[in-house]
């Protein structure tokens, strides 16, 4: 069934007509940044717009680099956020060379036109001024150093410098044992020198993420990160100053469990909703983080999420495609905020109109989405209609 | 121009192969005997940025306008863009996420650039100008899993993740082909938007039909034929557009890269046998020459010849023969690039 709305989509794509199947929402897709020259895209972790219209663009560039110091190895990233005003044309770079600049993951915009971004192998969380030149928060802290297990020895050649298994699409193991054959010397996360209370997973330490994913706000400021990578499982909860204040989830696929939560937003009411990712569900999830309000499924395996403004808001999931595969999933659910499952547009792929592993979702107006596409190395600006 | 094989060889050959099986036209042994094609260097071609240099190259492509496109390996991969007569344009994709260890740099028939990168396990279409990302074909290596020192690759034969992809080509159609590379061993198609379409060969190397060891260049000719230098084979394989086996030139040497003219009223085959990198001793006498053949694997000459002194190659790593009497070199060892013009006869 699935095969056979993905075979209709693609001829209604390429005859330009309006058959679609149950379910299929029309859309068009377009490209709305102009990257400036020397600026190149990279994988494009996150989008966000402002409410000038200008967008916020995350991604992953340059090239990643570890120093060595002995047996702690430093390591920096290259990472851009860039600003375009509502025509697409490049303002500026923001936080150009910043210590947390790793793996970019999120960027988000808040009600006062704040821009942060959630870097999910620093486990860092910034918050800049509106027009980027201060950083006026910062949540979790950059590990020191990674210890890296060396791992069969020394080869030296055909090293592919890949690990097994889906990359975009698999948990990490949590510990730093060094894996034999499948997944390639994983650096040991939250061993001492990493800076970080316990063994992660043991338990949500409480200011400290193992991998930040995203970030959101309730109508009071309270700040909600997922930490969803390198062990932990979890939604914390934070007051507008950064205090702590609750989380919730430990590993795991049971109702008070989390399985690499990669994106949340929060609703008017403030109810968390969480991608739990390898749960294949939406855990939503009461503004104090003490109780499951519902659980949406329907909806493949959630990767970015965020629900739309105004007197009917939509919750928008994209089943993302995997980095390692164009041949599954990409489409993105409209979703009633109670659960049920409106229609879905979409699949995966590089052409235009297509979407290359949707990293995050932004949806800031009512039927207009941006997508950020970590596999497509691109934006795409979506028009429901 | 045309040489002709030596009778006696050609004769032996017909009568121990199958004719169905093979079309091979010559041994290892006749190549001795092919004659040498004429060639001048055209010293001190490029002229890079003032107190700057080359590193390692390892892709060299001209666009339509003569413009020559140079991607090698420095402390970051880099690549610079020459106008035709050598002198610096501009570089190209700095800081670019998709610039990690260079291998190979091809520009299509619309002038678009495409860098493969096998550090990166990345192939990416660069727009003419150099500075748009149009689409990349496989996927950077995420951080938290790149840091290894095992001694062998553990990237699965999956459809869409290259493992150290040494070079792509293009048919008619825009298909694109990757030859994949230092892991996989394989041939894999795509449609123009990067949709999997077919593979050939496997994880495991092999020398037999439908298998490679390296396969280390890929051209396709405007028939939609590919070619393939299987390094570790020493062997040029022809496989139809969908990567069904067709045949093997097994007499060129090395097989490092090859390069299929596109210039002129007929397509010609230029395949390197260069001398093995890391210095061994006589790789410089027997080896490094660049062979020029017809499609069907007819040898018509030879030239060029080893060395580290210009203009000898030390590890010819790619060619440009977009016209076959003009052909650029970039080699590994020597840090270096080089234009010939081609002549007849000595």
């Amino acid at each position: 069934m699935k095969r056979l709305v993905s075979c209709l989509l693609a001829a209604s794509v390429l005859t330009g007509t309006a058959a679609l199947a149950q379910g299929e929402l029309n859309y068009t897709a377009s490209d709305p940044i102009r990257y400036p020259n020397g600026i190149y895209a990279g994988e494009v972790a996150g989008v966000a717009t402002n409410s000038k219209g200008h967008l916020f663009v995350f991604q992953r560039a340059g090239n990643p680099y570890s120093a060595l110091g002995g047996s702690r190895i430093f390591v920096h990233g290259q990472d851009q956020l860039l600003e375009f005003d509502q025509t697409g044309k490049f303002v500026r770079e923001i936080g150009k060379g910043n210590y947390s600049s790793l793996v970019a993951n999120s960027v988000r915009v808040d009600a006062h036109d704040n821009v942060w971004t959630a870097d999910k192998y620093s486990g860092m969380v910034i918050k800049f001024s509106p027009d980027g030149s201060q950083i006026l928060m910062l949540l979790g802290r950059k590990p020191e150093s990674i210890n890296v297990t060396i791992a069969g020895g020394a080869g030296r050649g055909a090293a592919g410098g890949r690990g097994a298994g889906g990359g975009e699409g698999a948990a990490p193991a949590a510990a730093g044992a060094a894996p034999a054959g499948g997944r390639a010397a994983a650096p040991a996360p939250a061993a001492g020198g990493r800076g970080r209370g316990g063994p992660p997973g043991a338990g949500a330490s409480q200011d400290l993420f193992t991998g930040a994913t995203d970030v959101a706000w309730d109508a009071s400021g309270n700040v909600f990160v997922s930490d969803g990578f390198g062990g932990n499982n979890r939604v914390a909860k934070f007051t507008s100053e950064g205090v702590f204040v609750a989380s919730f989830g430990k590993t795991g696929s049971d109702n008070d469990s989390l399985d690499s939560p990669r994106s949340i937003a929060t609703d008017a009411m403030g109810n968390v909703y969480v991608a739990d990712h390898n749960n294949h569900r939406v855990q939503v999830l009461s503004n104090d983080l003490k109780s499951v309000v519902r659980t949406i499924i329907g909806v493949g395996d959630p990767w970015a999420v965020c629900i739309s403004p105004g007197a009917h808001p939509y919750l928008y999931v994209s089943n993302s495609n995997p980095m390692n595969d164009l041949d599954k999933g990409g489409e993105i659910y409209r979703v009633e905020l109670s659960g049920t499952v409106v229609g879905h547009f979409g699949q995966a792929g590089k052409a235009p109109n297509q979407f290359a592993t949707v990293n995050q979702l932004d949806c800031r107006q009512a039927n207009t989405l941006y997508t950020a596409e970590a596999g497509g190395y691109r934006v795409q600006k979506v028009k429901l209609q | 121009m045309k040489s002709k094989l030596p009778s006696a060889v050609l004769l032996a050959l017909l009568a121990s192969v199958a004719p169905a099986v093979t079309q091979q036209r010559a041994t290892v042994e006749d190549t001795t005997h092919v004659q040498e094609l004429g060639y001048n260097a055209v010293p001190g071609f490029f002229k890079p940025p003032k107190g700057e240099y080359f590193g390692e190259t390892q892709g060299i492509a001209t666009n339509s306008k003569g413009h020559v496109f140079v991607y090698f390996r420095d402390p970051q991969t880099r690549l610079w863009e020459f106008d035709q007569t050598g002198k610096f344009v501009k570089e190209i994709g700095k800081g670019y996420y998709g610039f990690l260890y260079a291998h190979a740099l091809r520009v299509d028939r619309y002038d678009n650039i495409w860098a493969v990168d096998e550090g990166a396990n990345l192939v990416t279409k660069f727009d003419p100008t150099g500075t748009k990302v149009l689409m990349v074909v496989g996927f950077r290596p995420p951080v938290d899993e790149g840091i290894t020192t095992a001694g062998a690759p553990t990237t699965p034969d999956e459809n869409y993740t290259l493992c150290r992809p040494t070079d792509v080509a293009w048919d008619a159609q825009d298909n694109i082909f990757i030859s994949d590379g230092y892991c996989n061993n394989r041939v894999v198609k795509y449609d123009k938007y990067g949709k999997f379409l077919a593979k050939i060969g496997k994880r495991a190397t092999g020398n037999g039909v439908g298998e490679f060891n390296l396969p280390h260049a890929i051209q396709v000719d405007k028939a939609g034929n590919v070619y393939v230098a299987d390094r570790g084979n020493a062997r040029y394989v022809v496989l139809d557009n969908n990567l069904n086996w067709k045949t093997s030139y097994n007499n060129y040497g090395s097989a490092w890269s090859d390069c299929i003219s596109t210039e002129g009223p007929k397509q010609y085959l230029f395949m390197s046998n260069s001398n093995p990198n890391g210095n061994g001793p006589g790789s410089w006498a027997q080896t490094g020459q660049i062979y020029k053949a017809e499609l069907d694997g007819t040898v018509i000459g030879k030239w060029g010849h080893a060395g580290k002194l210009a203009p000898g190659f030390q590890v010819v790593h790619m060619m440009d023969c977009r016209n076959p009497n003009t052909v650029f070199v970039g080699e590994i060892e020597s840090w270096r690039s080089q234009k010939f013009v081609l002549g007849t006869g000595k």
